[in-house]
């Protein structure tokens, strides 16, 4: 505010000048102008009718001429002062006008109410930076969770999107550059309720130049980036970056866990979907030769997943020098179908539209199907406005960076022991993922479920904390008990239990819960509100322990002891 | 030489200058003090306030505040001048032109503070 009020100051230093000199001269004018009074006698005007005339003939209300009719002088200085004073006022008031029409005043008042708005909040908040496909579908989840963000970028088109955007909270947004540093502090990096930074700008560099001035500026921040490339993300890591997501990488991990494992694939596919999404349905894609169309970023990171998995792979790229594909490559866009005849496309198991540009990998695969309608398709889609057209191009599978990326995060955010549950799941075989599998399915009707944490902790489970203290018991199941009877099981899965340093996969429900035990669930909503419920109310909890549902309260504990 | 800096430094001494002018004299005769000379003491003191208004400098701040209290005081002086002949209906006698005159006095005092504090500036300035 104070940088709004010096501005306006400086801008208007000459109209106010001008405005005081204009009067001025007028007032003194109109003293020195010899008049004459009613009675014809000699009279000079003194300074209070001087200033008093001037007023309101200055701001053109014209209460006539007073104390005593003017003399013709009188009234020719008159005439200067009323055209003087009008075109000062006009200076003036253009000059106001023209300061609140400036963009560069406009951006430091825009600045300003931000900051004060983010330094005012009393809740926490998650910083944005950058507004494109993975931020507004990760801002809409949050907010959704009612988890409040704060948005950072540089396009005013994406600021005023953010601003029409049906969300059900309202999200501060600033158009400034995301990696100065002055804004992530406007943004909240140093308020004590910000609760992580997440870098999402689209290049590489800015969000690496975020990522370092927040790790400098605010060191226990954790820090959330995306990196395209393996060079950056490397970077990001040697200074402590939290999470690095290339989406790249982690769709071909996925990618290839369908081919050993397609269980698990599942179990990764459900734990880290968007809110109410439907249950994706599922083909396994055979093992055999594929197709690979592009070899840029996307195309390094699934050769080198899928070649893992014994999948022999023949890859067409446009430019072979440029991206250093490996000898047999044939050098074409694969859109045309002469290129994927020679590539064997009435042979191979699947294909693979991996360029960089969405009309051409839409050609590729609409053009393979047409030579071989058994293939299975797998699309990149780069642009999320075109997600309609993936659709109706019916691909078999569809990579979308941005919800990929804002999926992982949201697991990251939500429910921080996933990123641990999926590393441990990384060793188990296939049987365990297949019980896993129906274990949750059972539970969950046709949405994905919802994961998240829960910590035994006195301000997360306060009744199960003040229970303990009393020496009382309490077992995984009491707390999946359903608070209205308990022989009925909520719908829900306990995944993980973190019990210092030591993981349970999968606990039983008789497992007795400890102190500081960190629980991840995962199940349909409702058995994560039951449980909220139950953790926070002794009586809930009474309930479910125990079969006992006793009344609380002075009055109704004393009635109940008589009886 | 800065033209802004010459005019600036122009104001602030003229509404000390006119300042003193209008104060000086006995303190209790009418005789010895105008109207006009207070009406210019004001009128230079106000433009040279505004002159100082958007400095962002910690000096800057200092100089706007002390044209502030000269401001002040002036008005407070017209103010009873006015009052006294126009409202009271009263002429001006030696204990109300002896109010206006320490009134315009105490604006002097503000007006030297500003010219000191300009005259340190310079000093301190560095070529």
């Amino acid at each position: 505010m104070q940088n709004v009020i010096y501005l306006m100051l400086r801008r208007l230093r000459l109209p106010l000048i001008i405005l005081v000199a204009v009067y001025a001269i007028s007032v003194l004018g109109l003293t020195l102008i010899p008049g004459v009074d009613d009675q014809g006698r000699p009279w000079r005007m003194d300074f209070f009718h001087a200033i008093y005339f001037v007023s309101f003939l200055g701001s053109t209300i014209g209460f006539g001429e007073i104390p005593y009719p003017f003399t013709d002088a009188q009234r020719m200085w008159t005439t200067f002062i009323i055209y003087a004073a009008v075109i000062s006022w006009l200076y003036a008031i253009g000059a106001i006008l023209s300061l609140i029409q400036d963009q560069g005043f406009r951006r430091v008042l825009a600045f300003s109410s931000f900051a004060r708005k983010i330094r005012r909040g009393q809740e926490p908040f998650f910083i944005v930076c950058g507004y494109g496909d993975a931020s507004s579908l990760l801002v809409r989840e949050l907010t959704e969770r009612r988890i409040h963000c704060v948005v950072v970028e540089q396009d005013q088109d994406k600021i005023l999107g953010l601003q029409v955007e049906d969300l059900p909270d309202y999200v501060p947004g600033l158009c400034e550059d995301a990696s100065r540093s002055d804004t992530l502090i406007a943004a909240g990096l140093k308020h004590p309720r910000c609760r992580g930074v997440i870098a999402l700008t689209g290049g590489d560099h800015s969000n690496l130049t975020i990522a370092i001035s927040s790790k400098l500026l605010a060191p226990d921040l954790p820090v959330i980036c995306q990196s395209d490339s393996r060079d950056t993300a490397a970077n990001m890591d040697s200074f402590g970056t939290d999470h690095v997501i290339d989406p790249f990488e982690i769709f071909a991990s996925r990618f290839a866990m369908m081919f050993h494992s397609p269980s698990m694939y599942l179990v990764y596919e459900w734990m880290t979907s968007i809110m109410h999404a439907p249950l994706a349905d599922f083909t396994r894609p055979s093992t055999g030769t594929w197709l690979l169309c592009g070899y840029g970023r996307f195309g390094k990171a699934v050769l080198e997943h899928i070649s893992a998995e014994g999948v022999e792979v023949r890859i067409i790229e446009a430019d072979i020098a440029g991206t250093a594909a490996p000898a047999g490559t044939i050098e074409a866009r694969g859109t045309e179908a002469d290129t994927l005849l020679q590539a064997g496309v009435g042979e191979v198991a699947g294909i693979i539209a991996g360029t960089d540009n969405d009309a051409n990998n839409l050609s590729i695969i609409i053009t393979a199907r047409q030579l071989n309608p058994k293939l299975f398709t797998v699309g990149r889609q780069n642009n999320q406005d075109n997600a309609a057209i993936f659709k109706a191009a019916q691909a078999d599978m569809v990579m979308q960076p941005g919800v990929i990326v804002a999926r992982h995060i949201l697991g990251l955010i939500i429910a921080p022991l996933l990123d641990e549950f999926l590393q441990l799941t990384h060793d188990q075989n296939e049987e365990w993922a297949n019980v896993l599998v129906s274990r949750v399915a059972g539970v969950v009707e046709d949405v994905t479920p919802e994961t998240w944490d829960l910590a035994i902790s006195p301000l997360q489970a306060p009744a199960v904390f003040d229970s303990m203290i009393n020496g009382e018991t309490v077992s995984l199941g009491d707390l999946c008990a359903h608070p209205q009877d308990r022989r009925q099981t909520l719908p829900c899965v306990p995944l993980l239990i973190k019990r210092d340093s030591e993981h349970r996969l999968l606990p039983d429900m008789d497992e007795l819960l400890q102190a500081g035990d960190r629980i991840l669930f995962c199940g349909r909503s409702e058995a994560a509100r039951h449980i909220e419920h139950i953790v926070n109310d002794h009586q809930a909890l009474r309930y479910v322990c125990t079969g006992e549902d006793r009344p609380g309260g002075i009055v109704w504990e004393w009635l109940t002891r008589k009886t | 030489m800065n033209l802004e800096k010459v005019i600036f430094a122009f104001f602030s001494i003229l509404a000390l200058t006119l300042n003193f002018g209008f104060f000086i004299g006995e303190l209790d005769d009418p005789a010895h003090h105008n109207g006009y000379e207070l009406f210019a003491a004001l009128v230079v003191s106000l433009i040279a306030t505004i002159m100082k208004f958007g400095d962002r400098a910690h000096i800057g701040a200092l100089l706007l505040a002390t044209s502030l209290v000269a401001d002040l005081q002036l008005v407070a002086a017209a103010l009873v001048w006015g009052f006294t002949l126009y409202v009271m209906d009263a002429p001006l006698d030696a204990t109300t032109i002896a109010s206006i005159v320490s009134l315009s006095g105490g604006a002097l005092l503000a007006n030297l503070t500003s010219v000191l504090l300009l005259v340190v500036e310079t000093v301190t300035f560095r070529r």
